[in-house]
């Protein structure tokens, strides 16, 4: 059994390129991901620089997992809709976007779980606000909290946009 | 539906590689020895493009394959027929582009 670790981090959902560059860092320094779970990420011994660590936010799908394994990708867990995967370096270059519009869907999937959310913590923020409990205000600051987080991925989704009048 | 709209780099080498039988990972391979290493397909735009390009119908899903998982796909007659226009069309822009600066490349 490889010797494992386990870190706690906090990572806000727009910001998973920091995340996925974070767990890049570790793997350069001999940590590469195993598992993950709420704020939770486990590190096993691997040679430095040996795998790269790419996440998705991807509805968990069996074709699409034995797609990614038949690339040499190794599915190492999921949390929420976050698929995470490692890949050994000698193996080739792993990348999961190569073109704007691929880039510019991922940025349109994430934003659609946080519209979700954020729009169900507003109606039950402005219902419990009006009834007898007094956590409405939570729920409103979560709302408030993921319109942030949609304006981030659109303000993304923009620049890649702008781009992409220019050239693919 | 315009179909007379230029094809995107991704698309343009997952058909040309799609004229023989692959699946995923030969397509990503081909593209890039095609290209010289150029073009990199990352897994993850290739599976999205591979789906819509499905629904299109410029490529088709064969069946599997005995005791294989891997997914394989060709192109169908209407992709050729894309593909072909596209060769035209980027053929229009080199000659253009050579007849206007032809004199200043070298």
């Amino acid at each position: 059994m490889k010797e494992r670790k386990t870190l706690y981090r906090w990572f806000w959902v727009w910001d998973f390129e920091k995340e996925e560059d974070w767990l890049n860092e570790m793997a350069a320094n001999g940590w590469v991901l195993a598992d993950v779970g709420f704020c939770r990420y486990t590190f096993e011994r691997c040679e430095p620089g040996e795998y790269t660590v790419r996440l998705e936010n991807h509805a968990y799908d069996e074709t699409y997992v034995d797609f990614m394994r038949d690339t040499g990708a190794e599915p190492v867990g999921r949390y929420f809709q976050w698929i995470y995967f490692r890949k050994p370096v000698e193996l080739g270059r792993f990348d999961l976007f190569s073109d704007i519009d691929s880039r510019i869907s991922h940025l349109d999937r994430i934003g659609k779980s946080l519209s979700l959310i954020g729009g169900a913590n507003l109606l039950i923020g402005i219902v419990n606000s009006f009834g007898p409990s007094r956590l409405g205000w939570v729920n409103l600051l979560c709302a408030t909290l993921l319109m942030y987080g949609l304006g981030r991925i659109h303000g993304k989704k923009e620049s890649l946009e702008k781009e992409r009048r220019l050239h693919e | 539906m315009d179909e007379n709209i230029a094809l995107t780099e991704t698309t343009y080498y997952i058909l040309l590689a799609l004229y023989n039988p692959a699946h995923g990972y030969g397509i990503m391979r081909q593209v890039e020895e095609l290209s010289n290493g150029r073009v990199h397909l990352a897994a993850g735009t290739l599976y999205g493009a591979l789906n819509t390009l499905c629904e299109k119908e410029w490529i088709i899903q064969l069946p599997y394959e005995e005791g294989s998982r891997k997914k394989e796909y060709q192109l169908t007659d209407y992709g050729l027929e894309i593909l072909m226009k596209e060769i035209e069309r980027l053929k229009e822009l080199v000659h253009n582009g050579e007849m206007v600066l032809g004199g200043i490349r070298e």
